[in-house]
């Protein structure tokens, strides 16, 4: 009972890293309905401006704003500079131009700096708290629900209440309609870009202290993880997405607790492919539009 | 009808034939490492072949490719040990380990097939991710496959009747691979070249034209998955021969980009292209080591480019292609190179319908 409390604690924690790395795919699938495969490695750049700043001033708190800022930069640069030359009518040649990005960013920076894992520090205490003798959540797992949840709020208001958010909506879904009616459709995806980095970066750098540490490849699984989770809560839900790495999380956590570390992966596939087989848009998501 | 078909058909096979004897004639030509070279470029163009149909010509993303070449080597692996066990020998012993691999990468295409005819794009192509990260784990847990050492494949020695001919084993496993691709590769030219290429395009290019065109865009999605796993299990399976072992380190994310890459790069859709860009993802690797070993670059920079400026390399080649070639290399060289400022000026115009892939 005792291992089962912690198990599940664990995943909860993890599967909180995975919601907020989904929700970066959530504003970018909701600004520009793609599904950009160089996320993962778009962040890593952020996280490793971040750890030279952490390094150079001991903050982490300045850190951390550097891979905000950084995310931001990157996704910017990357929709400025080279999906904007990519024709858009099928999703085929973006994702093939984000694998190729994926390739570049990744062996550029294991050319610069390495193979080795570099340890970051977290903000605040691993230890967990013990509630009744069983161990439960740490501070540093409690700052990453606040963290996440504090995201979802922003990204609900901003979706929902604001003009900004509409017209972010409205580019998406209907770019020709929007111009017309006066909206900047490409600076609402740039925009789009920017700020779905910026959370992706947020959520590899709230990662990486629970790691081995920092390198070109510590976010892939993460990639893999937070797919399968907007996949589960549809690429439309942030709150799906928020439910869905929850349960992966729990899922991964339990898996490797009950049955070994070996068969982690194959749980999540299964269940990347029983909710795709069953659902193929998402369970949360809304019905798109017929096509017979 | 049926003469214009069958007359197409026996065009492409007469064709596959000559290629066929001159590449076969081409390796008494090379010297034993070149052989191994080209064996391993001829496993690799038969999974080129099927993966340049499945994203060219339907549109289906599969970042799982190297998974399907791993299904056949331990296809492979697995029933030729069981021949070996039986004291089968010689041309037998290969039969059924073909048999095998057929067997493992078909049922395996099959399954990714059905998810392929339900998904699109995105949901695909992270489907296929999945399965690749998935397959250490799978090679760890089921029994019989060896973990990450992976299974020892049966020695192929040059048969006696050929000795006399052949000067080494590695040209012996050239001529094994040259001929499994001409097996793997010659049907898919011909389904790409007939009807059922004609149906792939057009559920690629509309899929509910297609429908009501009387396609079944599910069906034709699903077949050219199994068609495209079928050659790549051959591949594996010859792979696993020049290499005597099928392990998961060999089948991993990077390798199956690299097919990716290749297809890309050759044009995507067409064979040529994948044959183009089978020759460059093996060559390639190999004379950028060569050329920063004899640079003479300090250790650590050497250590910390080996594998990595290849991969930065293919990467920018990707992305380089995709936006100022949509057909790859075989169109830039059908005489569209000298098109490059036309194309260039051409990109204020958005009404250009610029497709990277043929419809």
């Amino acid at each position: 009972m005792d291992r089962l409390a912690f198990l599940l604690a664990t995943g909860l924690a993890r599967g909180l890293v995975i919601a907020l790395f989904a929700l970066s795919l959530v504003i970018i699938w909701r600004a520009a309905r793609i599904v950009n495969f160089a996320q993962a490695a778009m962040a890593i750049v952020a996280v490793y401006v971040a750890f030279a700043v952490t390094q150079a001033t001991g903050s982490f708190w300045l850190g951390l704003a550097a891979a905000l800022v950084t995310g931001a930069a990157v996704g910017a640069a990357v929709e400025r500079w080279l999906i904007r030359l990519v024709p858009s009518t099928t999703p085929l040649p973006g994702m093939i131009v984000a694998i190729g990005l994926v390739m570049v960013l990744q062996s550029a920076i294991s050319i610069a700096f390495g193979p080795k894992h570099r340890p970051m520090a977290a903000p605040f205490s691993e230890q967990p708290f013990s509630v009744g003798g069983v161990a439960v959540l740490s501070p540093y797992d409690l700052f990453i629900l606040l963290v996440a949840l504090g995201v979802v709020a922003v990204l609900a208001v901003l979706f929902n209440g604001t003009t900004l958010g509409l017209q972010m909506r409205a580019s998406a879904m209907a770019p020709e309609v929007s111009r017309l009616l006066g909206v900047r459709v490409p600076r609402m995806i740039t925009l789009g870009w920017m700020l779905s980095s910026a959370v992706a970066a947020l959520a590899v750098l709230l990662l990486v202290p629970t790691e081995l540490g920092l390198n070109a490849h510590s976010a892939d699984i993460l990639f893999v993880h937070a797919f399968t989770v907007a996949v589960l809560g549809g690429l439309d839900s942030p709150s799906g997405a928020l439910v869905g790495g929850v349960v992966v999380g729990i899922l991964i956590s339990l898996v490797t607790g009950f049955l070994g570390a070996g068969l982690a992966p194959i749980a999540v596939l299964v269940l990347l492919t029983v909710v795709l087989l069953v659902r193929p848009g998402g369970i949360f998501a809304a019905k798109e539009a017929r096509t017979a | 009808m049926t003469a214009t078909i069958s007359s197409r058909t026996r065009g492409i096979v007469l064709r596959a034939l000559a290629l066929t004897v001159l590449a076969l004639a081409a390796t008494f030509l090379l010297d034993s490492y070149r052989n191994y070279q080209l064996a391993v470029v001829a496993a690799v163009f038969c999974a080129t072949a099927g993966l340049t149909l499945l994203v060219g010509l339907t549109g289906q993303l599969s970042l799982g490719h190297a998974v399907l070449m791993a299904c056949g080597g331990y296809g492979y692996a697995l029933a030729a040990g069981f021949a070996v066990e039986v004291d089968l020998s010689g041309m037998l012993r290969f039969a059924l380990g073909i048999v095998g691999a057929v067997v493992v990468a078909g049922a395996v295409g099959g399954l990714l097939g059905l998810a392929g005819a339900r998904l699109r794009g995105p949901y695909l192509a992270g489907l296929t991710l999945a399965l690749v990260i998935a397959l250490p784990a799978f090679t760890s847990q089921v029994p019989g496959l060896g973990g990450d050492q992976g299974r020892n494949v049966p020695f192929e020695p040059v048969p006696d009747w050929l000795a006399p001919v052949l000067f080494s084993t590695e040209q012996w496993h050239a001529w094994i691979a040259i001929l499994v691709a001409a097996v793997a590769v010659t049907p898919l030219a011909v389904l790409r070249s007939g009807r059922a290429g004609l149906r792939m395009r057009a559920v690629h290019g509309d899929e509910v034209a297609a429908r009501l065109a009387g396609i079944s865009p599910g069906r034709v999605k699903s077949h050219a998955f199994v068609a495209g796993a079928l050659s790549a299990g051959l591949g594996g399976a010859v792979l696993a021969i020049v290499t005597q072992n099928v392990s998961p380190g060999g089948y991993d994310l990077a390798f199956s980009l690299l097919l990716l890459v290749a297809v890309v790069v050759g044009g995507l859709g067409s064979i040529g292209g994948a044959a183009v860009g089978s020759v460059l993802v093996v060559l390639l690797p190999w004379l950028i080591d060569t050329l920063t070993t004899s640079v003479g670059l300090p250790a650590d920079v050497e250590q910390r480019l080996s594998g990595n400026l290849v991969v930065l390399v293919f990467g920018a080649l990707l992305i380089l292609v995709t936006v100022v070639w949509p057909g790859g290399l075989s169109h830039a060289f059908a005489g569209r190179l000298g098109s490059l400022s036309a194309r260039l000026r051409r990109r204020s115009d958005q009404h250009v319908p610029q497709s990277l892939t043929e419809r």
